[in-house]
């Protein structure tokens, strides 16, 4: 066990790590320029520490921290796939790394053309008509598709409608985007048998306030890895009581080149570049959230829009109905060049053979893990299934935590736990297509062996991770007395 | 190009594993009537050396800051960016790591946004900060979702000083949650103190203002707090060039009860704007209703004292409290808040403050010079830190025009978001700008009179 003091604990006064540019101009006494009232009384206290101890603590600090490079993350939809390595060159390009946001559109052609691509891209993958790219992760999508279909049934004189369908398996975060835009979430059972919408329960909600229905969210494959057979049916009873579809495109790592939202009949979908398109969580985003829509949507969309003619590209103001901007300026630029390198990387084959294998990935795990752990919704499944330990805590006292920690004692990372919230001591395994077939079985014969530990000697899985930095950490304390930063005179770190 | 390992005949053998002989067994639960079958209609796949030719070619088409020489700020600053900051900052333990859910094998991410969370209190003078926001502008909307409450209703009071886009976000964001904006006029550049006071009641949600403003212009901030408070209302600063910070007064310092805005230029590629890193930091009561992660620091279980850190307050968010949620914000920009946190390290107590200095001289000698060239006015007398509007002798888009052709990126053209501004553009000089730069602009200023209308 180890400890890495804060970079506030280091350093002396005077110490720097900087240069900047001379002060090459003639200069004006401070208080000629600013009044005194406006000016700083105290210094920002920043660390004052040299290169090399940035340099050491920064390097101490990634190396205390596990990712995709370090090792299978098979985190359930969260699709820790490998990142390429050259999507990071591109993005670094000075063409790409170094332009501002407000350049004269003939100044960036280069920029709005692979916007203007990439648009046209995930439209096509989608089956949608049109895509804005400007929303700045999945949440952010959601928020702008409900936005969207908001405007869109206050068109038609249609204000009234205030509710929102989501499925009891769903990411919390279309709860909480429909709250944002002011809907009321109703819940909808899942089917126990399918995994699917438990059809009776949407037949009885549409009944009885149809009317009222905004739009219903669906994630497909949802939240299970169960590939909703019935989706074509739903929006048929969606849209026949004048709801929306929107698309929670969170698992669209599973239907590349198989399926397309917009043809099971959702009339908005959004992406997380970050997954399916293989760019980098760095640790919790950047991410990327692009939504699209049909043909009656897009007079709704957040502007501006690439546009193209006879003298090139450029950026072309909403109309009238444009909800207005969700964010400043065109969207995550750096996370869209790496989705950009990506689709081009693979082109329409690879996206495809991308699909198959993670699907492979996924019930090849399926398989071999039912052995020794009960598989909530024991199908095929798509790109992730889910597990339970409910069996090893009735009998040995071991929770899906415990068998997460110890996985880390292993070198790999947890799957997503106690998510679903439909199934008990829930672990979502989502292997992905980039891990090869000795990982996975390497994962198995760990998962084999923790399950045996349950039994024998359940002590070290209760007591797990073993061979990490530190130990589990007191989350009741972290939260009663909040410390959310680093202060004088605090508690030093070493122990 | 194809990232995935295993070859067909492995893929074909773990098909046989499974007792099952080819892949479409698996597509059995996609229903017949959705398939695609047809390839997507894409470009076909291009190799990696292939594929950087397309993209090298297509990034040469933009002009770029390396080789151009701009004076376009507008909510987006050119910081210089130490060397370290990539260097530490592109490490793949952290460039591929998912939100530190599994804080035992997460201490380093999760350690990196303590500390930033701590240069954010250091930096505004506040006593709390989240792990960070998409951007400023939805940052501010977040704050004033805040001050708006559950109830998602009431009126917000903001200055027409503020980011033009920013005020945008924040009426997509008013309409979809049904609370009123109003706004309030600028006179000489900065915000209409009489106005302000006749729009604020004691129902007055929030009061926002921009410091610096959009114009660059230096608010009054301590009488805009006395008129923000004299209700319930809560103060909200919104910060887009937080070098100013080194040396204007801290929103902490001012009486604010929220400061939000825009740290991607700290330590960040520019990126067209985007990836950006909003942030929001606060007065201590309001950390149970912040929205997005926040890191804690903690001790190991069991009685042992070690120091650790974990995502803590997760009740307030969406994978727990789902529709109660203070936010729907699940992915935020932990990547560019490390890249921050390693800038201000670097930079260090000194460096901050004579970031602040360099920007600031520079800006002013620049609009000295410029401000002597005839028919080049300052639009107004207001004092600013390093952007100022100039009222130029002819429209700034043909001024624009003029400048590019001299591989200048000139000031944004401020008719595009305020009537009444035509012929006024606002320039921005940092430190990444030289005398010689400056210089050179007034040299193909001073030339340029010959070409006005």
């Amino acid at each position: 066990m180890s400890v890495e003091s804060l970079i506030f604990e280091k350093g002396a006064p005077g110490r720097r790590a900087a240069s900047l540019p001379a002060m090459d101009v003639p200069t004006e006494a401070l208080d000629s320029m600013i009044p005194a009232d406006l000016l700083r009384a105290t210094p920002a206290p920043l660390p004052e520490v040299s290169e090399i101890e940035v340099v050491r603590h920064y390097t101490h600090l990634s190396q205390r921290n596990f990712g995709v490079d370090t090792g299978f993350y098979p985190l359930g939809s969260c699709t820790m796939k490998y990142n390429p390595k050259l999507n990071e060159d591109m993005a670094a390009l000075p063409g790409f790394a170094r332009i501002h946001p407000l350049q004269s559109d003939s100044s960036v052609q280069g920029a709005i053309q692979l916007i203007y691509e990439l648009e046209q891209y995930l439209a096509e993958i989608a089956g949608m008509a049109r895509v804005t790219l400007q929303p700045s992760a999945g949440a952010h999508g959601e928020l702008t598709g409900l936005m969207l279909i908001k405007a869109y049934h206050q068109s038609r004189g249609e204000s009234h409608r205030n509710l929102v369908l989501i499925p009891d398996n769903a990411h919390g975060t279309n709860p909480a985007s429909a709250t944002l835009a002011d809907y009321r979430a109703v819940e909808v059972k899942t089917d126990r048998k399918t995994g699917g919408i438990d059809m009776a329960h949407l037949k009885a909600l549409l009944e009885a306030n149809g009317a009222n229905v905004a739009a219903i969210m669906l994630t497909n494959p949802n939240t299970l890895g169960i590939f909703e057979a019935n989706v074509v049916e739903i929006a048929r009873m969606i849209h026949e009581v004048g709801g929306q579809l929107y698309y929670d495109g969170a698992n669209a790592n599973a239907v590349l080149g198989i399926t397309r939202p917009g043809d099971m009949g959702f009339d908005v979908v959004h992406f997380n570049l970050h997954k399916t398109c293989s760019t980098p969580h760095g640790g919790g985003g950047p991410g990327a959230g692009p939504i699209g829509v049909k043909e009656h949507l897009i007079p709704f969309l957040p502007g501006p829009l690439p546009a193209k003619d006879e003298r090139g590209y450029y950026w072309q103001d909403a109309g009238p109905q444009s909800i207005g901007k969700v964010r400043a300026n065109m969207g995550n630029f750096g996370v869209l060049v790496r989705a950009y390198t990506y689709i081009r990387s693979n082109g329409p084959d690879g996206l495809r053979h991308v699909a198959e294998s993670a699907i492979l990935n996924a019930n090849y795990l399926r398989h071999e893990l039912s052995k020794d752990y009960e598989i909530a919704y024991p199908l095929i499944c798509q790109h992730e299934f889910v597990a339970t330990a409910q069996r090893y805590k009735d009998e040995y006292g071991v929770t899906a935590t415990d068998i997460a920690k110890r996985l880390l004692d292993f070198g790999m990372y947890a799957p997503t736990i106690y998510f679903p919230l439909i199934v008990h001591e829930a672990m979502m395994i989502e292997p992905t297509e980039t891990e090869t077939r000795e990982t996975l079985d390497y994962f198995v014969s760990v998962m084999h062996q923790i399950a045996e530990e349950a039994r024998t000697n359940p002590e070290i899985v209760r007591t797990a991770p073993h061979t990490t930095v530190i130990g589990r950490l007191d989350q009741a304390l972290a939260a009663r007395k909040p410390n959310l930063r680093w202060q004088p005179g605090q508690e030093k770190t070493h122990s | 190009m194809s990232y995935v390992p295993n070859t067909p005949e492995e893929q074909q053998a773990m098909l046989e594993q499974m007792g099952l002989t080819s892949m479409e067994e698996l597509l059995t639960p996609v229903p017949e009537q959705v398939r695609l079958r047809r390839p997507l209609n894409l470009p076909p796949a291009l190799s990696e050396p292939d594929l950087k030719r397309v993209l090298t070619r297509m990034a040469a088409k933009n002009k770029n800051l390396d080789t151009t020489i701009s004076f376009l700020g507008a909510g987006t600053y050119d910081h210089t960016i130490p060397s370290v900051v990539p260097h530490l900052q592109r490490r793949s333990e952290f460039v591929t790591s998912y939100t530190p859910y599994q804080p035992e094998v997460s201490q380093g991410m999760l350690q990196a946004i303590y500390e930033f969370q701590t240069m954010v209190c250091q930096i505004t003078g506040l006593e709390v900060a989240n792990a960070s926001l998409y951007d400023g502008s939805t940052a501010l909307a977040e704050a004033v979702l805040l001050a708006v409450g559950p109830g998602g209703r009431g009126e917000v009071v903001i200055s027409e000083g503020i980011d033009p886009q920013y005020r945008r976000v924040l009426h997509t964001y008013a309409f979809a949650r049904g609370f009123q904006v109003k706004e309030v006029p600028t006179r000489n550049g900065v915000t209409d103190l009489e106005a302000l006071d006749a729009a604020v009641n004691p129902t007055t949600a929030a009061v926002a203002i921009q410091q610096p403003n959009f114009f660059g212009c230096l608010e009054d901030a301590r009488a805009i707090e006395r008129i923000a408070h004299k209700g319930k209302g809560l103060f909200i600063t919104t910060i887009t060039e937080p070098a100013s910070l080194g040396i204007l007064a801290a929103p902490g310092e001012y009486g604010a009860d929220l400061a939000v805005g825009e740290l991607m230029s700290f330590g960040n590629t520019m990126s067209y704007g985007a990836p950006a890193l909003g942030f929001m930091a606060s007065k201590q009561k309001f950390v149970r209703q912040l929205p997005g992660r926040l890191v804690g620091q903690t001790v190991e279980e069991g009685g042992k004292h070690q120091t650790g850190y974990v995502l803590t307050l997760q009740t307030r968010e969406q994978h727990i409290r789902r529709e109660r949620a203070t936010s729907n914000i699940c992915t935020n920009q932990s990547l560019l808040a490390v890249g921050a946190t390693i800038y201000l390290a670097a930079l260090g107590k000194q460096g901050f403050r004579e970031l602040a200095e360099l920007c600031l001289q520079k800006a002013h000698y620049a609009f000295r010079q410029i401000t002597a060239i005839p028919g080049y006015e300052a639009a107004f007398s207001s004092p600013f830190f390093d952007e100022f509007v100039v009222k130029l002798p002819m429209p700034a888009a043909r001024l624009n025009h003029h400048l590019e052709q001299n591989d200048i990126i000139g000031g944004y053209d401020l008719s595009k978001s305020y009537a009444g501004l035509d012929n006024h553009m606002l320039f921005c000089v940092t430190d990444t700008r030289s005398k010689e730069d400056i210089d050179h602009l007034v040299a193909v200023l001073r030339a340029t009179q010959g070409v006005q209308a």
